[in-house]
């Protein structure tokens, strides 16, 4: 199915390295706790290196190349990635635990469009800042996380290249094998060396690459916790900072949605991608009139959810990405509980091998509850009932979080009075989890700042005066 | 005998003394005392945070439109007291020729920003091209109450250029002024207060920034700071206080005389974008139009 | 068990309770808010008021999952300090009642029900003496019942003292609040009258408001109320509680209420034994300025949940 190499170097300067230190830690098949590869683990010598190979591609080759020409690797890139889409989604799952129909059908496709969407901005960048001057940053340090790896890692390198800046990124610990096959990729695209570097490892590695002083700006999708320790560190340089953090979103049922539909929304909006998503609708409030028939059938949906294998074509949620994500979830879980929150969970049986946990409602939830306001980050979605659209719409937005937010009713008026209402970055309105390069994506609030996707996302790589 | 003006504090649209009961002396060049000026505090900043908090909604919810009137208005009202600004810039220290342009350029700004006020929108909002059946847009939403410091060499077109950016683009602002020249941002205040600018949209303190700031910057509820260059130590604490609630903080170091220090960026640094997906039913027969 | 009276002996109790000056109130109120509590003691009285909240819903719309989310606040007030204090009760219709003591049955918060045809009153007495028995059957620990202003206006006493006395009598080992609503009587003088009647005819606690007008719970409304408990403990040694309720709607306000009462009643009343705050918003204020206490930030309402 795939080929995978025994142990995987450092991809600076359009070459593997081995890592300084020579230090290399295990990833392994969450599915079924297996050991897959042996990833290296840059140092800080390693990232001085990566973003000195960076500096000098862009310096010496990549800013000098016109936007039409840098457009073109851009299309190679993303044609190469379309040939090797099969092992690109078989990677992804065996790495990450997501289930194959959804690397194949979702995450793959949207990394190869997100290159091909960014391919035709670069010689036109001038067009969509009109009367604006504009350049390149120079060196991005860029931090993905394990959720989406490939598609987050096309969000962060797309726009970059684009806009003339070259790259550093460092993938998730647990998942850095599609980054490294991306680097293949550029290899053999012909990408100019230097102009993409991918140094694996820990947060220590993160950590230098965020600190590193000859880089001009830092992307990072990861939690808020480690958001505002990047924010801290870029005080005092003159880093451009973008970051993508957690949320809670709020997904709300009013008594004259296509009731059918919004529950598949709100199934959707949950358990897609096994709850591992920044701005799933982990809060589901449901207009109290049609409360109890909702749930019910929300709990019969939930018998026709396969978890397991994610390899099986047939499985809806896969493996949970890691041990301790799983612990996590499961403390989550307690707590629900502890909380007097009513749990309900399908008859399953789970893998014995392998990190998994069953789709998870609570029903009769009430704001404050702390299950109602952390982000969980996995398969468990907390419901609450509400009277009247005043007190929904206070109750969604009473939150740090102001990431996404759904919105299922038939009323046009009443669509638009609320999407204009939610502190949100993504409102989606009788749909849920739709994502696009042309649709810039990105939160309010402590889920962070900056967009990337759409003409929004240019403005994270240039330097925009008059 | 004159009579010499009090200059306090703009908060909610009315002009309270400071809460704590100092004043500090604002001097002229030559080292005259001109004006006694309210030293702000801690418990000013938190007044006027919530009274930003309560204006901002029913600001960002006026039209456009009505938005780009007020600020017109400002403009003419700046117009007609041009003298009393002239006279204070004099006052400060600045030649008369220099004055003149100063304010002649915080009128042009005004209007500047006035004519954004119903446009800025169209230029940073999409239609985006999603692949699946889906109408998908983008617009830009106000950040909500923005912390100021308000350029501290400058003091008309400094504060001008910082603020109308800002409250263009619906956000209410809490200011600290620049500290020495603080008589024309309250004057400046005079000039809101007969604008129509609802209460509580622009709130401007005078007094220390070492002060003010630490409390204005870890604010939980203020969206975001906009920086003018001041020490570095004061920025770098700000800065980091304001990392609780993850405010988004722009710096600016700016020649505010230059007019390319005037633009849309200045509007979107404060916006932020907001995109919203709805499905787009697939009319069966759809060979209408073409 | 209270002493009946006759109405001329009613009379003359009410005659012989002093008249109010209206400016001398305000002047003691004005002293009273200037005081300034500061560090460990203003912690003290922000959990101090926090446990004294009876948190509040009372809106035609309310429904059992509305109910049982405000019973999950009033025992969790903020999920990142969990050691502060609960409030000390909810308070709901009697239709709510069986709902709320289900949800707090874990928990040493009662259940306050308000009755006799709350808000107005305006009801035979045998509809407020049903509200009454329902709301007790249904477990209600105390019920917060109206006056008839009406009748009270209009002079009648003895109705108005029957009615509570009544009310008392049913009410077994559940404490009575009575509610004047004060925004509806005409002066000092007149809440002075009906704190004296009330406290006869047998309330365990005064309460100043049904919350549903304005002005409610005034500072010289407070103070007068809390003239008429002094002097009742004075002449009886007897302790009767206070509810302010209504316009409480900030922790600095809260604060000066117990200023209030340290300096005219004194410590004894300083518990959710025999004072109480009729709220809702109070409590996030309560909240958020404890956090700006620990923190040195202002807070943001976002921080905290709604309910």
């Amino acid at each position: 199915m795939v080929q995978l190499k025994d142990q995987y170097e450092l991809f600076i300067n359009g070459q593997w390295q081995a890592p300084k230190a020579k230090k290399y830690f295990a990833t392994i098949n969450p599915s079924d706790e297996s050991h897959l590869s042996n990833i290296a683990w840059a140092t800080e010598a390693d990232v001085d290196l990566a973003v000195k190979s960076a500096r000098n591609a862009y310096e010496n080759v990549w800013s000098k190349l016109s936007g039409a020409e840098r457009g073109k690797y851009l299309f190679r890139i993303a044609r190469l990635m379309q040939e090797k889409a099969r092992e690109l989604a078989v990677l992804e799952t065996l790495d990450g635990g997501k289930p194959i129909k959804e690397s194949r059908d979702i995450d793959i496709p949207l990394a190869c469009n997100h290159f091909f969407y960014y391919a035709g901005w670069a010689d036109k960048l001038q067009e969509a800042f009109a009367g604006q001057q504009i350049e390149s940053l120079g060196v991005a340090g860029q931090i993905t996380p394990w959720n989406f790896p490939l598609l987050m890692l096309a969000w962060k390198i797309a726009p970059a290249l684009a806009c003339g800046n070259t790259v550093v990124l460092k993938p998730a610990e647990t998942t850095s094998l599609t980054a490294l096959k991306f680097a293949e990729i550029c290899q053999e695209a012909g990408l100019p060396a230097g102009v993409v570097n991918i140094i694996t490892g820990y947060g220590d590695t993160g950590a230098a690459l965020v600190v590193h002083p000859d880089v001009n700006k830092i992307a990072f999708t990861g939690s808020t916790a480690v958001g505002k320790q990047i924010q801290k560190a870029c005080i005092g340089t003159d880093k451009k900072l973008t970051l993508e953090l957690g949320g809670k979103s709020a997904n709300i049922i009013l008594e004259d949605a296509a009731i059918d539909q919004a529950v598949e929304g709100v199934i959707n909006a949950i358990f897609y991608n096994q709850g591992h998503v920044c701005c799933a609708g982990s809060r589901l409030y449901v207009q109290e009139s049609i409360s109890a028939q909702v749930i019910e059938k929300l709990k019969f949906r939930l018998q026709s959810i396969y978890v397991g294998n994610p390899l099986d074509k047939n499985t809806d949620i896969g493996a949970i990405n890691s041990k301790k994500q799983l612990e996590t979830i499961e403390k989550y879980i307690s707590l629900g509980r502890e909380e007097g929150a009513e749990i309900y969970q399908p008859a399953c049986q789970l893998p014995s091998k392998g990190y998994y946990c069953l789709p998870t409602l609570f029903t009769d939830v009430a704001q404050s509850a702390r299950i109602a306001q952390e982000e969980i980050f996995g398969p468990v979605l907390a419901i609450q009932t509400f009277r009247t659209i005043d007190e929904v719409l206070q109750k969604a937005n009473n939150s740090p979080y102001g990431l996404a937010a759904g919105v299922w009713t038939d009323k046009g008026a009443r669509i638009f009075g609320l999407s204009s209402q939610l502190r949100a970055g993504v409102v989606w309105a009788n749909t849920y989890n739709k994502f696009d390069p042309a649709s810039p994506f990105g939160g309010y609030k402590e889920s962070g700042f900056g967009r990337e996707g759409g003409v929004h996302g240019l403005s994270a790589y240039l330097k925009i005066t008059n | 005998m004159e009579i010499l003006k009090t200059y306090k504090l703009y908060i909610g649209g009315q002009f309270p003394r400071t809460e704590s009961g100092r004043s500090y002396q604002i001097q002229s060049a030559s080292g005259q005392a001109i004006a006694n000026a309210c030293l702000g505090s801690k418990k000013d900043i938190r007044n006027a945070v919530q009274a930003a908090r309560k204006a901002q909604a029913s600001w960002a919810a006026k039209s456009a439109f009505n938005r780009s009137q007020i600020i017109y208005r400002i403009a003419e009202m700046l117009e007609t007291r041009k003298g009393q600004f002239i006279e204070e810039l004099v006052l400060l220290g600045h030649s008369n020729a220099t004055a003149v342009a100063e304010v002649q350029s915080s009128i042009d700004r005004c209007i500047y920003y006035a004519g954004w006020a119903d446009k800025y929108q169209a230029l940073s909002s999409s239609v985006n091209p999603v692949s699946s059946p889906h109408f998908n847009f983008s617009v830009p939403e106000p950040m909500g109450v923005i912390g100021v410091v308000a350029c501290q060499e400058t003091a008309l077109i400094g504060l001008i250029s910082q603020i109308l950016p800002l409250i263009v683009g619906g956000n209410s602002v809490v200011v600290i002024a620049n500290t020495t020249k603080a008589l024309c941002a309250i004057s400046f205040a005079e000039v809101l207060a007969t604008s129509d600018v609802p209460g509580g949209v622009v709130n401007i303190l005078t007094g220390e920034v070492a002060e003010m700031l630490p409390t204005l910057a870890g604010h939980m509820d203020v969206n975001a700071l906009s920086l003018a260059k001041i020490k570095d130590h004061l920025s770098r604490n700000a800065q980091e206080a304001a990392i609780d609630n993850l405010k988004r903080c722009q710096l600016y170091n700016l020649d505010y005389f230059d007019s390319k220090n005037q633009g849309l960026h200045f509007i979107t640094d404060f916006q932020e974008i907001k995109t919203t997906w709805h499905p787009i039913e697939q009319i069966a027969g759809g060979t209408a139009g073409y | 068990m209270q002493p009946k009276y006759t109405p001329q002996e009613l009379l003359v109790r009410l005659k012989s309770a002093p008249p109010i000056d209206q400016i001398g109130t305000h002047e003691r109120i004005s002293k009273i808010q200037s005081r300034s509590l500061k560090g460990p003691a203003k912690l003290h009285g922000l959990r101090l008021a926090l446990s004294m909240i009876d948190l509040t819903t009372l809106e035609g719309k309310d429904t059992p999952s509305k109910v049982r989310q405000l019973c999950f606040k009033a025992q969790h007030l903020h999920g990142i300090n969990p050691d502060l204090p609960k409030v000390a009760a909810v308070c709901v219709y009697p239709t709510m009642v069986g709902v709320a003591k289900k949800a707090l049955e874990n928990s040493t918060i009662k259940v306050a029900a308000v009755s006799t045809a709350f808000p107005s009153g305006q009801a035979p007495f045998e509809v407020k003496k049903l509200d009454t028995l329902y709301a007790l059957e249904h477990g209600a620990d105390e019920i917060d019942m109206v006056i008839s202003r009406g009748h009270f206006l209009a002079g009648e006493y003895n109705y108005v003292f029957d009615e509570i006395a009544a009310i008392k009598a049913l009410c077994g080992s559940a404490r009575l609040k009575v509610i004047f609503e004060t925004a509806e009587l005409d002066s000092l003088d007149q809440v002075r009258r009906i704190s004296d009647l009330a406290i006869a005819a047998g309330a365990n606690f005064i309460k100043t408001s049904t919350g549903k007008i304005q002005p409610a719970a005034t500072f010289p409304v407070v103070l007068t109320m809390l003239g008429a408990i002094k002097d009742h403990f004075d002449k009886t040694g007897q302790m009767i509680g206070m509810k302010p309720a209504g316009g409480i709607s900030s922790a600095k306000i809260a604060l000066q209420h117990l200023l209030l009462v340290k300096e005219v009643l004194g410590e004894a009343w300083l518990t959710n034994e025999w004072y109480r705050f009729g709220a809702s918003s109070l409590a996030n204020d309560l909240l958020m300025q404890y956090q700006k206490q620990l923190t040195g930030k202002y807070q943001s309402a976002a921080y905290f949940s709604i309910d």
